[in-house]
């Protein structure tokens, strides 16, 4: 499933020979100064497989470019009117039936060139059997967030998604199905794959292999609505070990704590449960994040503010004032249940 | 037998008073005044559409930037889109189409004056139909306000659901009332080219201008439909409870991305084929040698426009569509490359040899030529689908199609504005300011449009009103932002030396560039029969034949 | 104000253009029939898709009479047009009267299974997919029956009031092209609706 055929290893390996400098300074293989989301530094397939395919278009394309050019140059300048030009006319061509012939020819092969390539690419992507050892989850875009859930394991949560590193000799790739509640959205995390978008009424697939450990940053790629562009997406790829951790965390119902009781009553007795879920209480919501680890989340609001309590106490007084436009309501809570619920709240871990 | 095109005295304009004079403005069916209405009209628009991308990359000159709210940003880019597509490129090509088709081929107006007319304030009314969304219905609240769900108005973010108020139903109506306009002036190109062409002029004899517009009016007859029928779906969802695009109720949101996309294919060669004409007649003028390869010319032409319409979802890549369908449409749009290519090599022939003279028109056409090249070349990239995975939705893709539109089609149009502006006004254009809007212009174009292509490559997804810091796209978008006020200062100097020209610049006189199409044997401006007697002509260049009686161009086409 | 002098090649000897009415009827033609394209490939792509509600069979019935009427008047405009080619304008007010009649029996044909199914079988076009396709293309259809109407009627009522001659077969030639297409279209719209989709 990695680059397992010969002939894409080899024309990269020529390709990169070949290629301009400022193609490899974007092309680096560990950590990024130019971009995290730089198309160009793949740390998985199907990226890399892209990527691949993306310097083999590049250099076609740079050929024809090269060509053109100078003979364009050359043109504007050696049949430039001269100074001293006598003002008649210059010999009339009407065409040329061999010189058509030439350049009708050679593109023909070129776009046969490109199109074979680009057809391999699309079939070992799209047409990629899923192992047994797969991990599967299903994402559903909402505006304007992430939902994530791990069938087989489990856990529902939200914009944050967890993925167990692929070694490229035993992979174990991250399948992901997607779904979305409302309007169009698209997944992109360059990093890792090409987008694929989330259509309501509609199941797309997409998968990953990533070999390198990290987070990975992308976010929503199809215009959703007012705050598409806070609808961040945050990828993190963990060792087996690590990741296995994770799961077992997430599947269970966070401990409550007695301390928090006053803000867990006020959650759990006004509209918040209409919209969010805790496991192991009342609140059931299915239109907003799962909040179950909450505080096992490095961000909020899909990535568009940092997991702090004075940020979370921010955030239920008055989404707009993070996300202008998201879909959750000012909740008019007094100061004092403010603090009550964001306490409660950061138990929940 | 000789025929001069005597003119007929005209009434000295000054001495009638003004209404009257705006009375036959408003009320004409010349074709050569409607194509300065429709001309005027977009270059309006283009100041509006203009400011309104300003706005927007003054807010992403740097990251978290609050100079307009998100509402606002989503608006800009909307209108931007709209405006710029429907009421500044189409009504300019048709503006240029109207007023040359008639007199390149010997005709004295176009088949059907009225519906002419008619088409223009159709489309006119569409305009300001779009721009009655600031005020109509409940715009203070903001329900009512310009549509704010792209130019592409994908569902279902377009239902009453998402897109409460009148906002997207202004966007509906304008662009369907206009696009009876565009039909409506298809129609009518369609039969002045087969029908009114003077005697001797056979489909293989006309000036390429007149083949290529002949060619746009077909794709529009062809490429319209789609969109006003799925405009009329969308309008039976948001009203009549119809299930259209309605995803609760087993509709597909999918479909409708077909629908307008089997339109906005083809729409962008409506937009691009009247610019190759444009860069077809100037070319030969300014490097003095007949077009290189016509025939083929004209078949590149052909087959570009059939093939138009099969390479439509290329715009649906990232869809998940099945592999088999995006296989198919990889080819089909690395297939429309082939013709293309073609006629720039032809291009490039036709000035190969000859006496380039570097006059302003001719320096649009060859920056044409280099941008259009580039513009080329990135579509090759975004046509391989799995490289179009990465790119698509990103800026690399605006900043492809700004370069097509921008660095193409807007260049071809400077070019056809200063070679036929002489024609239009009877005056000359001041050549030194038109060479300072080229330079202004070529500078503020690359800042923009090349450097665009980097935050798409470094991940930053389109239609965003602010950006993280940290994604390395700070500075990129800064030196894309300074850009644009050298394009507008180009602009400037481009409407300062027209209407100066027009009022204080030297007589041009009927053939200012020694050309060899009809349109070069009347007077500037033309009559407003344009010709005395019709001509007959033998040839493609029935003046070169006079010009040269010795080797004319019959003996060899 | 001078221009170049031009000096004028032999005449050919025919200089003949195709007419403008007939390339802009069929230009016309063409364009409508791509808005009509897409809502037929809509109802194609939509059967069987509905998740509730009355399906096609349930409901439709095929309107054989009313079709046949529609499709005749094809034939009675053809007549009413040679008539007028001749010179007979009393023939053609005959022919021309059928051809109204018979449109308008379409017409009413149309409202009546339209009564039925809001009625009787409770399907609109917000109901299911299958009302929403259906409704909109049968009256997308009936919508350009009825401007046809309007024009036949108009050329009735001058013809009526003697106003209508030989003189005018081309302009009555052309609008025929346009009732023709309605036609056609409806040939095609009844092999959708009622025979590929039941």
């Amino acid at each position: 499933m990695a680059m397992n055929n010969s002939f894409t290893r080899c024309a990269l390996k020529v390709i990169v020979a070949l290629s301009s400098p400022m193609t490899r300074s974007f092309a680096q293989a560990t950590a990024p100064p130019l971009s995290p989301t730089n198309i160009f530094a793949p740390v998985s397939t199907p990226a890399d497989t892209i990527f691949g395919l993306s310097l083999f278009v590049l250099a076609i394309t740079a050929a024809i470019f090269v060509t053109v050019f100078a003979l364009l140059a050359y043109a504007v300048v050696r049949f430039r009117k001269r100074s001293d030009d006598d003002g008649r006319e210059p010999p009339q061509v009407y065409g040329s039936n061999q010189v058509e012939l030439a350049w009708t020819v050679i593109p023909v092969l070129v776009v046969v060139a490109l199109f074979m390539a680009t057809a391999r690419v699309i079939g070992s992507v799209q047409k990629a059997a899923q192992p047994s050892n797969a991990i599967e989850v299903i994402a559903i875009g909402h505006q304007f967030w992430w939902e994530y859930r791990y069938p087989g394991l489990h856990v529902v949560t939200a914009n944050e998604l967890h993925v167990p590193v692929s070694d490229p000799a035993h992979p174990t790739p991250t399948f992901i199905k997607l779904l979305s509640a409302d309007t169009d959205h698209s997944y992109w995390v360059p990093r890792l794959a090409g987008k694929t978008d989330l259509i309501p009424n509609r199941t797309n697939h997409m998968w990953i292999a990533p070999r390198e450990t990290g987070l990975y940053l992308g976010q929503c790629a199809q215009y959703c609505g007012t705050q598409h562009a806070k609808m961040l997406l945050r990828v993190y790829v963990q060792s087996r070990d690590d990741f296995d951790r994770w799961i077992q965390e997430q599947s269970q119902a966070p401990s409550l704590s007695g301390a928090a009781s006053e803000g867990r009553h006020i959650f759990e007795t006004t509209a918040c449960i209409n919209c969010h879920a805790v496991a192991g209480t009342v609140a059931d919501g299915r239109f907003g994040p799962d909040l179950s680890h909450l505080m096992s989340r490095e961000t909020i609001a899909a990535g568009a503010a940092p997991n702090t309590p004075e940020n979370l106490r921010r955030w239920i007084q008055n989404p707009d004032s993070i996300k202008p436009g998201s879909r959750m309501p000012a909740m008019e809570l007094s100061d004092r249940e403010l603090d009550a619920v964001t306490t409660y709240l950061t138990t929940l871990r | 037998m000789s025929t001069d095109s005597i003119a007929l005295p005209r009434p000295r304009e000054a001495s009638r008073p003004l209404v009257d004079q705006l009375h036959d403005w408003v009320t004409t069916v010349d074709h050569k005044r409607l194509g300065i209405l429709y001309i005027l009209f977009a270059l309006f628009f283009l100041v509006v559409g203009g400011i309104e991308a300003t706005i927007m990359r003054i807010q992403l000159i740097r990251p978290q930037n609050d100079f307009v709210s998100p509402e606002v940003f989503n608006r800009m880019f909307t209108m931007h889109g709209t405006t710029m597509i429907f009421f500044v490129a189409m009504p300019i090509l048709f503006g240029f189409a109207n007023y040359l088709v008639p007199l390149m081929i010997g005709a004295r107006d176009m088949a059907f004056p009225r519906l002419n007319a008619f088409s223009f304030w159709l489309s006119a009314f569409g305009g300001i139909l779009l721009y009655f969304s600031l005020v109509g219905a409940n715009g203070l609240y903001g329900a009512g306000n310009a549509p704010d769900v792209g130019w592409f108005a994908y569902a279902p973010l377009t239902a009453q659901t998402f897109s409460r108020g009148h906002s997207t139903d202004f966007w509906t109506l304008a662009v369907l009332v206009s696009g009876f306009g565009s039909i409506g002036t298809a129609i009518n190109i369609l039969a002045t080219i087969l029908c009114l062409r003077c005697p001797g002029m056979k489909l293989g004899k006309m000036p390429l201008l007149a083949w290529l517009n002949l060619v746009m009016a077909g794709l529009v007859l062809l490429a319209i439909g789609p969109l006003t029928a799925a405009q009329m779906m969308l309008s039976l969802d948001r009203y009549l409870g119809a299930h259209f695009f309605d995803t609760q109720a087993g509709g597909s949101a999918v479909i409708w991305m077909h629908f307008f996309w089997i339109f906005g294919h083809p729409e962008v060669y409506v937009l691009v084929i009247p610019a190759f004409a444009f860069v077809s007649e100037i070319i030969p003028v300014f490097s003095r040698k007949a077009m290189f390869g016509y025939p083929i010319m004209v078949a590149a032409t052909v087959a570009i426009g059939f093939l138009s319409m099969a390479v439509w979802a290329h715009h649906m890549f990232t869809v998940g569509l099945s592999s088999n369908a995006n296989t198919f449409f990889v080819l089909s749009t690395m297939a429309i490359g082939v013709p293309t290519g073609i006629k720039i090599f032809n291009w490039l022939a036709t000035m190969w040899g000859g006496k380039i003279h570097f006059q302003t028109p001719m320096l649009f056409c060859i920056a044409f030529l280099f941008q259009f090249l580039i513009a080329g070349l990135t579509g090759i990239m975004l046509s391989a689908a799995p490289f179009d995975w990465q790119l698509g939705n990103s800026y690399f893709v605006v900043a492809h199609f700004h370069y097509v539109i921008v660095g193409g089609i807007l260049f071809a149009l400077f070019g056809a504005f200063y070679y036929w502006f002489p024609k239009m006004s009877g005056k000359m254009y001041n050549e030194t300011l038109g060479k300072v809007h080229f330079w202004l212009f070529v500078l503020g174009f690359h800042l923009t449009f090349d450097f665009m292509h980097v935050p798409g490559v470094l991940g930053m997804p389109r239609r965003i009103y602010t950006y993280e810091p940290g994604r390395g796209w700070d500075t990129w978008n800064l030196i894309v932002t300074i850009g644009v006020f050298f394009q507008a200062l180009g602009i400037l100097v481009f409407i300062g030396n027209l209407v100066w020209s027009r009022v204080k610049g030297n007589a041009a006189g009927s053939d200012p560039w020694d050309a060899w199409t009809l349109e070069w044997t009347t007077s500037s401006p033309p009559p407003a029969y344009n010709f005395a007697i019709i001509p007959t002509v033998k040839s493609r260049r029935p003046l070169w034949d006079l010009k040269h009686p010795e080797d004319p161009d019959w003996k060899y086409e | 104000m001078s221009a170049t002098p031009m000096t004028m090649p032999e005449r050919e000897p025919t200089w003949e253009l195709p007419s403008r009415g007939h390339v802009a009827m069929y230009a016309l033609i063409v364009a409508e029939a791509a808005i009509f394209i897409i809502f037929v490939v809509a109802y194609l792509f939509y059967l069987g898709k509905s998740l509730t509600g009355p399906t096609p069979k349930d409901v439709l019935e095929v309107p054989i009479f009313y079709t046949i009427c529609l499709l005749s008047s094809s034939i009675t405009i053809h007549f009413a047009v040679g008539a007028l080619r001749q010179g007979s304008v009393g023939s053609f007010k005959a022919w021309w009267f059928a051809t109204v009649a018979l449109g308008a029996a379409f017409l009413y044909g149309t409202g009546h299974e339209w009564h039925r199914l809001i009625y009787q079988d409770g399907l609109t076009i917000s109901t299911n997919l299958f009302g929403t396709t259906y409704y909109s293309l049968i009256g997308l259809h009936g919508f350009h029956v009825v401007v046809g109407l309007i024009c036949l009627s108009t050329v009735m009522a001058f013809a009526l009031r003697g106003d209508l001659g030989q003189q005018h077969t081309y302009r009555i030639d052309v609008l025929s092209l346009y009732w023709h297409f309605v036609d056609a279209v409806w040939i095609v719209v009844f092999t959708v609706v009622y025979i590929i989709g039941r």
